[in-house]
């Protein structure tokens, strides 16, 4: 989590310095803001994994020593199968299409897309977190 | 149907010297496929419903192959057609849909997604010890937005009007709806759409599984270089993509929706969307580059049978790669005459010193070591002509001057097919040819292979050496016909007698896949003697991918195990080090 959140903040701060530097060389907004949002990309999450990774353990996979036994247990639930993901790709798909070809492809996408997101999370309860 | 999975177990080498050559657990896959077979549906519901991580790598990975050959064919006919002067093979509106689709297919649908949806999700739970993605759901997802967005780009020659036909860039005002109407466009946007939620998704994953499911041990600094070049690839992806998407659906509400943005006439800039596209497109040079770097990395070391040299300089030099490539991205458009060129002519310059790093790296590898010329090795040094060619020539153009006089000419579609060619066809199937055996559990053929390589190295000079001097004579990109006292004929016939020797490469490569699978050879778990924790399961792995793992203590694992003689112990300058990890691993049981 350290060298993780360090290595996430460490583009943020690039990004910054070469944003600001764009900035008042250039003065265009597209590319500063571009910039700025890629700096705030790195910080945010960068940050985050920061202050958690001095409040709470290290995982195994961050200690150099670690045994198997060490990260013996459950490491999470996997869904072996499931139909919901290909059910919302079709729904996106003829959401898509709907602009292209005309609203009557929306109800086909509305009924794949909710049928998907209802089933999925149905799923997730029932399976427990994935 | 959700499966809690449990942490794999730890096993420690009988005797020193470890197992055999092939690993543990082997066994032929050509004979035995009940060992490893997955509980639950099988058959065309398995593929609709998997959500295995190497189910769905597969299934990017033949669905990118398929669009690498639609598009190879396309280029073929473009070739054909520029062979003679005044041509009429095609028309000169079939053209532009042509050039527009072979550019769309290779770098939306192709180069991308074969590395990080096809190898990267195989192959990088298993390099990092993990059981699956760390959102398996979302993987499948991606796949079918993936799946979707192909079709629907694919099928856009289709429609009336015909496919898109403004050059894969898709320049405002070119592609607003008065210079572009039709079908087509809106189904190559939307397309875009859908493949850039795709894109995002695997970024998401690839990030999560590397940052939070690495097997106990497997420090960041122990990651293979392949995993370490994905996790950079995935940020790349979360910061690139979401601003192509941006743009695309600000040009389709152009279209459609009565805005301005891209429309002078409504007080919009046109320059904008070259903006945006290149801060999403020269990222996305890096996102197609980076996996293969990061292919290359592991292949060298296993065939020169050394460790790799300057680990952390590799891992330094694709930070900086990838960080510096996110401010370039104005130097494909100098020519516009509104970006400031020193500052991105400085840091495309900057660009060449971490390539450079990783150049001297991969030749300090081979440096000393046994080298063994196989298939993927001759595919990485093969890499490593075609790249440097096309990287020297990126230095050049990253020169306001030399730009100003080559830009829109045959020398850029030369440059960029080298570097294009040498990462993702060369690297990229190095790295096929290398993980071939772990996801199918048999061999390639040898020979097909080789003569697979040798015709495309041979057909890639032959092809575009003679176009960075046509461009030099001043032969526009983008053109159907051209005139015989221009002077460009014999050039561009050289090129299309190599554009057909690549072509043939490919029937060898068809063959030996055809091969393989009517004259199976078992390749057992381990045939390379291979360094990371992919070659430690079984060929092809099981569900979850490991049911034991070996200590990792160094960023090769599995060489450690099979050769304790020769084991790197990082963990004794360690503070936490434990008293047991002292003695070899297996000396003492």
């Amino acid at each position: 989590m350290k060298v993780s959140g360090t290595f996430l903040l460490i583009i943020g701060a690039f990004f910054g310095v070469i944003g600001l530097i764009y900035w008042f060389t250039s003065y265009e907004d597209a590319g500063f803001l571009m910039l700025l949002g890629s700096s705030v990309l790195g910080i945010m999450p960068g940050a985050y994994y920061l202050w958690w990774s001095r409040r709470m353990r290290p995982l195994e996979g961050d200690i150099a020593d670690a045994t198997m036994s060490d990260g013996a247990g459950v490491v999470d639930a996997f869904p072996g199968s499931s139909i919901w993901p290909f059910l919302l790709g079709m729904g996106a798909l003829f959401a898509t299409m709907t602009f292209i070809f005309g609203l009557w492809m929306a109800p086909i996408a509305a009924a794949l897309g909710l049928s998907a997101i209802i089933g999925g999370v149905a799923e997730s309860r029932r399976g427990g977190t994935v | 149907m959700t499966t809690t999975i449990e942490s794999p177990e730890l096993i420690e080498p009988e005797e020193p010297g470890g197992p055999d050559a092939n690993g543990p657990d082997a066994h032929d896959p050509a004979h035995d496929h009940g060992e490893h077979a997955e509980h639950g549906p099988s058959g065309l519901l398995k593929w609709l419903t998997s959500t295995d991580h190497k189910v769905i790598g597969k299934s990017y990975m033949i669905t990118s192959l398929v669009t690498f050959f639609l598009s190879g064919t396309m280029a073929i006919v473009m070739r054909l057609q520029l062979a003679n002067p005044t041509s009429s093979l095609v028309n000169f509106q079939t053209y532009n849909e042509l050039f527009t689709m072979h550019g769309s297919l290779m770098l939306y649908l192709f180069a991308g997604p074969f590395a990080f949806g096809g190898l990267a999700n195989y192959i990088v739970p298993l390099q990092v010890g993990a059981p699956d993605m760390a959102y398996p759901r979302l993987n499948a997802l991606s796949y079918w937005l993936y799946l979707g967005g192909t079709s629907l780009m694919t099928l856009s020659f289709l429609v009336a009007g015909g496919a898109a036909s403004f050059g894969w860039v898709a320049y405002a005002p070119l592609s607003n709806s008065i210079n572009s109407p039709g079908t087509g466009t809106d189904m190559w946007l939307m397309s875009l759409a859908l493949t850039g939620f795709s894109a995002i998704f695997t970024g998401v994953n690839l990030v999560a599984t590397i940052f939070y499911l690495r097997a106990p041990g497997m420090t960041m600094f122990r990651i293979p270089i392949f995993s370490w070049n994905m996790l950079v690839t995935g940020i790349l992806i979360l910061i690139a993509f979401p601003v192509l998407f941006g743009a695309v659906v600000m040009l389709f509400c152009d279209r459609h929706f009565g805005t301005h943005i891209y429309s002078v006439q409504g007080g919009g800039v046109p320059v904008l969307w070259q903006h945006l596209f290149w801060f999403w497109g020269h990222p996305e040079v890096y996102i197609l580059a980076l996996p293969y770097f990061g292919i290359v990395t592991d292949v060298f070391p296993v065939f020169s049978r050394k460790p790799l040299f300057g680990y952390r300089g590799m891992v330094f030099a694709t930070l900086s790669i990838a960080a510096l490539s996110t401010g370039v991205w104005a130097h494909h458009m100098f020519t516009t005459g509104v970006v400031l060129l020193p500052f991105f002519s400085l840091l495309s310059y900057l660009i060449a010193v971490p390539t450079g790093i990783k150049f001297f790296n991969w030749i300090g590898t081979m440096w000393g070591g046994q080298l063994s010329f196989q298939t993927p090795m001759l595919f990485s040094v093969g890499f490593l002509f075609a790249f440097l060619m096309g990287g020297v020539t990126g230095v050049l153009l990253a020169a306001p001057p030399v730009d100003f006089m080559t830009h829109d000419t045959y020398f850029v579609v030369a440059h960029f097919h080298q570097v294009l060619i040498g990462t993702t066809v060369f690297a990229g199937f190095a790295g096929f040819y290398f993980w071939y055996p772990k996801m199918f559990g048999r061999m390639l053929n040898e020979t097909l292979g080789k003569l697979h390589f040798w015709f495309l190295f041979v057909g890639f000079w032959i092809t575009f050496v003679p176009q960075y001097l046509l461009g030099l004579k001043g032969m526009p990109r983008r053109i159907a016909d051209y005139l015989s006292g221009n002077g460009w004929t014999g050039l561009n016939q050289l090129s299309t007698v190599g554009a057909i020797i690549i072509f043939a490469s490919f029937l060898f490569f068809l063959v030996n896949l055809v091969h393989s699978w009517r004259k199976p050879v078992a390749a057992g778990d381990n045939p390379w003697d291979g360094h990371a924790l992919e070659w430690f399961t079984s060929s092809p792995p099981p569900h979850h991918n490991f049911t034991h793992l070996p200590p990792i203590r160094s960023e090769r694992p599995v060489w450690d195990y099979n050769h304790p003689e020769h084991r790197k112990d990082e963990s004794h300058g360690d503070k936490r080090h434990r008293e047991h990890d002292k003695e070899p691993v297996g000396a003492s049981s």
